[in-house]
């Protein structure tokens, strides 16, 4: 009883605190670094209540995938990331007074909050007891939630269909291959055999 | 000490309120770099998932899992998008400032 608490303490003690690295560090290269530690405590609090489908899901996509993209683009832009951080402190009254009233009024729905009696009947799927996390998702996503999941995959392939077009460029100055010029290139056109007399030369 | 131990939804819904908010103290502590007001996105939405996976869980409800899900694929196009947009817009203009992407202003 008392191991998964302290489990859950530790898990969420490191994600709150990257998570206050992630808006507060000096470079932004540390600032993904802690964004990636967030994700993985997350995944800990997530197989710690039961998820574990979306556990790995969380660190396979954004660990992997989307943190990757950050620090690729941190990296790849040549900005001066002290220049950036000129308003820092003239921001921070006005974020702790935004941040302080949304922490009260989500500490006030919290404390208010109570289960509905009929809650219980109105599950939209009830989480079956026989079978285990993954494979509850699966018999779920696929059969009531298949047309979902397609436009989900519809919205990931035009999302890269759209980063690509956006960041392709055809850059001057380079020469690239152009498969119809060199197949209709004739001998004719490029070759000529030419008569050297001695001592002459061309 | 018995309420400290037993982790109930309470606990699961208050990590994620503070990671929500650190998320919206995020965008406003860092209004002029865009790349940090992104990441400031990512958790605000990492709150939310830990809010929906909590519930699902203590409600024995598994649509939210799947709702989860949805949110991360959802997620992930918008950083890739956002991300892209990002690129092109310093190869053009030479700066990510927020002050300076005032183009569209009517």
């Amino acid at each position: 009883m008392i191991l998964p608490a302290l489990a859950f303490y530790l898990f969420a003690a490191v994600l709150v605190l990257s998570g206050m690295l992630v808006i507060t560090a000096r470079n932004p290269v540390h600032s993904v670094l802690f964004l990636i530690l967030a994700f993985f405590n997350a995944a800990g609090l997530f197989v710690l209540i039961g998820a574990e489908f979306v556990a790995m899901i969380l660190v396979i996509v954004y660990v992997g995938a989307v943190a990757v993209l950050f620090l690729f683009v941190v990296m790849m832009l040549d900005i001066n990331f002290q220049e950036l951080r000129k308003g820092f402190l003239r921001y921070l009254p006005a974020g702790l007074a935004v941040g302080a009233a949304l922490l009260a009024e989500l500490g006030l729905v919290i404390s208010g909050w109570v289960y509905a009696g009929p809650a219980d009947s109105v599950r939209a799927a009830p989480t079956p007891e026989s079978v285990g996390n993954a494979q509850a998702l699966g018999d779920l996503l696929y059969t009531q939630y298949a047309y979902v999941f397609e436009a989900s995959g519809l919205v990931l392939l035009v999302a890269m269909i759209g980063a690509i077009v956006l960041t392709l460029r055809s850059r001057k100055g380079t020469r690239r291959q152009v498969i119809a010029d060199q197949v209709s290139r004739r001998r004719d056109d490029v070759v000529a055999v030419v008569k050297v007399r001695t001592g002459e030369g061309v | 000490m018995e309420t400290m131990m037993d982790i109930g939804l309470g606990h699961y819904l208050s990590v994620a309120a503070i990671l929500f908010i650190l998320g919206v103290f995020g965008i406003f502590l860092n209004r002029r770099n865009v790349i940090i007001i992104l990441m400031s996105i990512e958790l605000i939405l990492l709150a939310v998932n830990i809010n929906l996976v909590a519930f699902s869980v203590f409600l024995h409800d598994l649509v939210g899992q799947v709702f989860a899900l949805f949110i991360l694929t959802v997620a992930a196009a918008e950083a890739a998008i956002g991300l892209a947009i990002l690129v092109i817009y310093f190869r053009n203009r030479g700066s990510i400032a927020v002050e300076d992407i005032n183009l569209m202003k009517g």
